[in-house]
């Protein structure tokens, strides 16, 4: 079967039914669907498993962060490539700041060990059934996840970059 | 031109009291004198100075005539410890640590920006200046400092070597400067 973007998204939908796939779109000839917290891990075991799409390599995984997005400030997206087929898809679940639980992909994907760990690091975003759930790439005394827009990403420390020095 | 001496540069003696087979001059200035002229380096470099700093090593800038033969990446026997380039808040506590290792008595040189002030990357994740967590004795500026610059930083702790009394490191004011970061 050739995979096509159509074909791809009738099949998921199908599988999972519609309350819990939505929006989907072709942004850059990459299909983007929104799923929910619920179906992602099944979704994403389905597609690697499948006999017919053996979309079973996943290229990236990470968090951004909508702060004007009420309710679903923050989203982990995922990108999938089929080997066999040359095809792509990318998976967003977009869930609340205050409540930035995700389940674990390390059992579908070991890759995404670290993968979440980085998001967890940048974005504070926990990760339910993660083996080792720490900081990646900071310093683990850091008292915030930078990467949220409500935190500048300039140091405040730095008194050479006051406004008398600048004529304001 | 091998037995003309004139190219060859002697250091001067100290001021002292020369007499007939003698010569007699204070501690203090022979110390100095021997400090200043052995300065052995510890090259922290992380980045673009360090490879300034590899050219202040080459044939051309020679940074061996000033005595800093051996660039030493051990703190054993370093008397001068360089930081050059980005220091990460996570690669902080490896500086002082580098630092803390070295026997006094021991100088501080930030080469560059980023070692001195965090230079471009005012950021969460780069110290703003290592004289956060170390003292610095000469600060080094530019981006990158051209080897002359790394020369001239070199000389400036040569002066502070050759002029510093004996009993500085003991003061009550460097115990409590050591203090105020948290060392010993």
């Amino acid at each position: 079967m050739e995979l096509t973007n159509e074909n791809v998204l009738g099949k998921i939908i199908s599988e999972f039914g519609e309350e819990n796939i939505w929006d989907a779109y072709n942004p850059d000839g990459i299909m983007t669907f929104t799923t929910n917290r619920e179906t992602i891990v099944n979704l994403i075991t389905y597609l690697r498993d499948d006999k017919e799409l053996q979309i079973s390599f996943l290229t990236t995984m990470c968090g951004i962060h909508y702060p004007e997005q009420k309710g679903k400030e923050l989203c982990v997206m995922y990108q999938l490539h089929s080997l066999r087929h040359n095809y792509r898809v990318r998976i967003k679940v977009f869930i609340p700041g205050s409540d930035p639980v995700m389940p674990t992909m390390t059992g579908v994907y070991a890759t995404t060990n670290w993968m979440e760990r980085e998001a967890f690091d940048f974005y504070g975003i926990i990760f339910k059934g993660h083996p080792n759930l720490t900081r990646i790439l900071n310093i683990e005394e850091m008292e915030y996840h930078p990467m949220l827009k409500q935190y500048p990403l300039e140091d405040r420390t730095r008194e050479d970059k006051i406004d008398t020095y600048f004529g304001r | 031109m091998s037995d003309s001496n004139q190219d060859i540069k002697m250091v001067d003696a100290p001021e002292g009291h020369s007499g007939a087979g003698f010569f007699a001059t204070s501690f203090e200035k022979v110390i100095g004198l021997a400090r200043k002229n052995s300065l052995w380096p510890l090259p922290f470099a992380t980045s673009c100075c360090g490879i300034e700093y590899m050219a202040t090593m080459g044939s051309h800038y020679d940074i061996s005539r000033f005595g800093s033969e051996r660039p030493s990446f051990s703190p054993r026997q370093a008397d001068i410890m360089l930081v050059m380039g980005t220091i990460a808040k996570k690669m902080g506590p490896v500086v002082k640590q580098v630092y803390e290792q070295m026997a006094e008595p021991r100088w501080v040189v930030a080469v560059g920006a980023c070692a001195s002030s965090g230079g471009i990357f005012d950021t969460y994740s780069v110290l703003q200046g290592i004289d956060r967590i170390v003292p610095v004795d000469v600060y080094v500026p530019g981006c990158p400092p051209r080897p002359e610059q790394i020369l001239d930083g070199l000389m400036r702790v040569q002066d502070l070597a050759a002029n510093e009394s004996l009993r500085r490191r003991n003061s009550p004011e460097y115990q409590a400067l050591l203090a105020s970061y948290n060392i010993k």
